[in-house]
């Protein structure tokens, strides 16, 4: 058992060292460092909230959905286990107050069905950069996944045993909280760019999309810019990642059968080898 | 097959068929009776997780490309289609990303252990130059795969390797128009990438037939290095080694489960989630990290050498540093085979070894300052080993007294052990 001891400690400094590459690129940052939050859906038990995704949905439908696409975006998704969670009939109410192109039929244009993906904003590219400063603002589908916060050697060796999945909810959080109403000094800003904390470079063409009190809330959540982004992180991190609780479900019963049988491989291989001297 | 055959057709069929086609005969000398050192420890057993790794790859890469679509406007999403909409897609292209770097991994400590233990010395120079050659098929393959998802990264992988072919003199820039399809990586090259991808997991297999097939002729080599004397060093092959491989093949399934279900992005690179982009270049390109030493090599030569300059220079190092591995069984002049009766080539073989860790940290660094200076020392150290260590340290080595046999050496341990 020493010598397998052994090899496991060599397993877990490889692991640990040679990952690097992907804790490091997350983009250069001289501002503070991203606060990282307490999301029901990190660790390895961890849960959307269906509350906590609606409210974020609703956040993506009345704020942010008039500039950014979310193309691989289903209503369907809606309606799924361990996500936001509505019925079906909520789903084709919501689906029905929006309209789709639909090349097919006389008009080319219908409302909605579940089956159907979100409706672009723009017509083209060239619209959306035409009317967003020159850029094109990016699809939400797996942005939450193409995005992460730096982290500094040695804290990221801890995210493989923690199954660290959620930068890209923290990012997105931190960004859109972490506007600055005038640059610091000394910081030129151009045309329609903004002072943001956490965005690589500090000068966003977004503008601050978020107030308190922006988006009424039916429940008891407050209205505030903090859980604002807070919902809309998570709702997005949903979005690229639909299937989580599922995956971490199966993923337990997995482990949970591997270390039965491999216990039992080790007690079947000690009888086999206890007659030989090795 | 080196060893006597011990086979004995039992029913009337297994006659039959051996006096026409002797496959169950090869099976059984290959597989059951294949008789194998005793002494084995369980960085053996590396072969056996790499023939599941393979199988792995090849099932779940098989069953993808049901799915997958090679067209630059289509291949991003096709692959989120999979992750969405396929039953237990997610799972299958999960285990595929991280089986690779499972797969490089395992295929690391495999041939650090034939470092070690002097595997690669003669009879088994063949052997070793076959498991080279299928490192060399492996990295094809994974970079092509990489490719395959159509992300940034994806992309600008593509770009930066190829781009290697054009530092070689003359014909350089005609070998990469060949490659990528076009002046320029584009839907011909996702289209010859996805095709070559399918083909070479089959030539590796058919490679690894061959790697084992050399393995049966000199038997595997052991932890003493000393070549089986007699029946008493060896053990049949079933059930010793094959429940002995079967149990390490399982405690590296839960760490691979662990990635596959609960961190199946951490391995990669968020910016793979970008759509690839030819107008957008990331502010860092960074391979996977199975390719991050040869990285970093290729980087850590920024200087020009006479008519070689910086990049072909750096091109001319990270495959030489490949090439190198071919010729370690006659670069090594010593006469004792296992690291563990040479005193001072540990300590030179420990320092490679972690020179080869720090290259791989330093390949994701920036190429700047005092990451390039550690860059270039380790890459002289890793060159200075194969070239200088390997040949000229026996001269000077005092190598400990060897076992007469494994037997003997099994049982002083036992005796040792028990006096503790």
């Amino acid at each position: 058992m020493k010598r397998f001891s052994k090899i496991i400690s060599a397993v877990l400094l490889a692991a640990s060292t040679l990952s690097a590459g992907s804790a490091v690129a997350a983009g250069p940052s001289n501002g503070p460092d991203p606060v990282l939050q307490d999301w029901s859906f990190s660790g390895i038990f961890g849960k959307y909230d269906p509350a906590q995704l609606q409210r974020g949905f609703q956040v993506f439908q009345e704020v942010c959905s008039s500039c950014h696409s979310a193309d691989l975006f289903a209503f369907r998704m809606l309606s799924k286990k361990g996500g936001t969670e509505y019925t079906e009939d909520q789903v084709k109410a919501i689906a029905a107050e929006y309209t789709v192109i639909d090349l097919e039929i006389e008009d080319g244009e219908r409302p909605a069905i579940p089956a159907d993906t979100w409706p672009n904003p723009f017509p083209t590219p060239l619209d959306a950069a035409g009317a967003n400063n020159g850029v094109v603002p990016p699809d939400f589908s797996v942005l939450a996944k193409a995005r992460n916060v730096p982290q500094k050697f040695p804290n990221w060796i801890g995210n493989y045993f923690t199954a660290y999945q959620e930068g890209g909810a923290d990012y997105i959080y931190n960004l859109l909280v972490g506007y600055h109403e005038e640059p610091p000094h000394g910081v030129e800003l151009g045309d329609g760019q903004y002072y943001n904390d956490h965005f690589p470079g500090h000068k966003i063409s977004m503008g601050p999309p978020l107030s308190d009190e922006l988006v009424d809330y039916e429940g008891s959540a407050p209205e505030t810019v903090d859980q604002y982004a807070k919902d809309v992180s998570a709702f997005m991190m949903w979005l690229a990642e639909p299937d989580m609780t599922a995956r971490k479900e199966l993923g337990f019963r997995v482990l949970l059968f591997l270390f039965l049988l491999t216990g039992m491989m080790y007690l079947v291989k000690r009888r086999l080898w206890s007659n030989v001297d090795h | 097959m080196a060893h006597q055959s011990n086979y004995k057709p039992n029913s009337g069929f297994e006659k039959w068929m051996d006096e026409r086609l002797p496959i169950i005969r090869l099976g059984y000398d290959s597989f059951v009776d294949f008789p194998s050192p005793k002494n084995l420890n369980y960085w053996w057993t590396f072969g056996a997780i790499l023939a599941i790794f393979l199988v792995i790859q090849i099932v779940t890469g098989i069953v993808l490309a049901m799915s997958y679509t090679p067209h630059v406007d289509l291949a991003f999403n096709s692959v989120e289609h999979i992750r969405r909409d396929v039953n237990w897609g997610r799972y299958i292209q999960a285990a595929h990303a991280n089986g690779a770097s499972f797969f490089f991994f395992a295929v690391y400590v495999h041939i650090f252990r034939g470092l070690y233990y002097g595997s690669y010395k003669a009879p088994r120079e063949v052997l070793w130059i076959l498991g080279v050659t299928i490192f060399l098929l492996m990295m094809a393959t994974a970079f092509m795969g990489y490719v395959l998802p159509w992300g940034q990264m994806s992309f600008w992988a593509a770009t930066v390797i190829t781009n290697f072919f054009s530092a070689i003199p003359v014909v350089g820039d005609t070998i990469k128009t060949l490659l990528v399809g076009g002046f320029a990586v584009d839907n011909p090259t996702l289209n010859r990438f996805f095709s070559l991808h399918y083909l070479l997991p089959f030539m590796i297999a058919g490679v690894v037939g061959l790697h084992i097939w050399a393995l049966h002729v000199p038997g595997n080599n052991n932890p003493t290095g000393v070549e089986v004397k007699s029946k008493a060093d060896t053990v049949p092959f079933h059930p010793y080694l094959t429940m002995k491989d079967l149990f390490a093949v399982m405690v590296i399934m839960i760490p691979f489960a662990w990635f596959v279900f609960f961190a199946p992005d951490i391995l990669g690179h968020p910016d793979n989630y970008i759509p690839a982009n030819p107008l957008v270049t990331p502010p860092h390109i960074v391979p996977e990290w199975y390719f991050l030493p040869f990285y970093a090599i290729l980087r850590a030569i920024d200087f020009n050498v006479g008519p070689i300059d910086s990049k072909l220079g750096g091109v001319i190092m990270m495959f030489g540093s490949i090439v190198v591995w071919f010729f370690v069984p006659w670069l090594d002049r010593s006469k004792v085979r296992s690291g563990a009766f040479r005193p001072m080539f540990k300590w030179f073989y420990w320092v490679w070894v972690i020179s080869f860790i720090g290259l791989t940290y330093l390949g994701a660094q920036p190429a700047e300052g005092v990451y390039l200076f550690f860059a270039k020392l380790c890459t002289a150290y890793y060159f200075l080993y194969f070239l200088v260590i390997l040949p000229f340290l026996p001269r000077v080595e005092v190598t400990k007294p060897l076992p007469a046999s494994i037997s003997e050496s099994v049982l002083s341990k036992s005796a040792s052990q028990a006096a503790e």
